[in-house]
């Protein structure tokens, strides 16, 4: 299992919630919002913003929605944004099945999770089967 | 339930406009997935309607194509070649085309061009190929 490295100098950005289709891209548009104001340059806005879209999808798609955490803080004495995306639906059986590209178990291209970690600089995902999913992707700024 | 116009789920059509024998669509809103959805439906349709042989469609303004925009677009250039017409994605900002390499989406045999000359030159030579 990997390890969740922590967050330094934590500031809690916004929360969201994902219940809809619109959602999804209200969400990633807050994203892409607090990554500007970061001074994110313009390619990591759209990486991150792509990243999380897909991450959104996943949410609604399988969990039916979900909450997500936008951060921004230190990760490895670097500043970051970091984006949790929390969900209660039925989790992920096999993490290494989904993480793998290609994979798809549902009406998806498969592309979500493998695609969403090359874009981001740190990917954690940790999943109950029958209690839900937690993802969390941090960029650098 | 009040009338708010940033409410996306008022719905936002696409305007696909005839052009000669080219039909086309400039994306200016962040789509939702069901619009994007909607859009290749009301294009493929209006192919056959109008008998078109080409199609630009213009995305120079969007800043996010996530994984499911991607597919739709490559859908809609695959239907619409079915369909003895051609699709030429106009004006893809370089971020965007950075990440949907990296995401892993690639789009074989989509045409794409930097903007609508360039895109409506390839179209006519190509319909002039055809020929």
């Amino acid at each position: 299992m990997p390890q969740l490295n922590s967050i330094q100098e934590k500031v809690q950005l916004d929360v969201l919630k994902i219940e809809s289709e619109y959602d999804i891209v209200r969400a990633r548009q807050a994203v892409r919002f607090y990554a500007k104001e970061m001074n994110m340059g313009v390619v990591d806005q759209t990486r991150v913003t792509t990243a999380v879209s897909e991450l959104f999808r996943n949410m609604f798609q399988y969990a039916g929605g979900g909450e997500i955490i936008i951060e921004k803080g230190d990760f490895q004495a670097r500043a970051a944004l970091v984006v949790t995306c929390i969900d209660h639906g039925p989790g992920i059986e096999d993490i290494e099945q989904a993480m793998r590209d290609g994979y798809t178990s549902g009406s998806g291209m498969g592309y979500g999770l493998p695609g969403s970690k090359r874009l981001v600089d740190d990917f954690f995902i940790e999943s109950r089967v029958g209690e839900g999913t937690t993802v969390r992707i941090v960029k650098w700024v | 339930m009040k009338y708010d116009p940033d409410d996306l789920k008022v719905s936002k059509r696409i305007p696909i406009i005839k052009y000669g024998e080219f039909l086309i669509v400039s994306i200016q809103v962040d789509m939702h997935d069901r619009l994007a959805m909607e859009l290749q439906t009301q294009i493929l349709d209006e192919i056959t309607k109008t008998n078109a042989k080409g199609v630009l469609i213009d995305i120079s303004v969007l800043d996010t194509v996530d994984s499911y925009i991607g597919r739709m677009l490559y859908g809609m250039a695959t239907m619409a070649s079915i369909l003895d017409a051609a699709v030429v994605i106009v004006g893809m900002q370089p971020a965007v085309a950075i990440t949907l390499v990296e995401l892993g989406l690639d789009m074989p045999g989509v045409l794409t061009a930097l903007n609508i000359e360039q895109a409506s030159r390839m179209l006519k030579r190509k319909i002039k190929n055809k020929k």
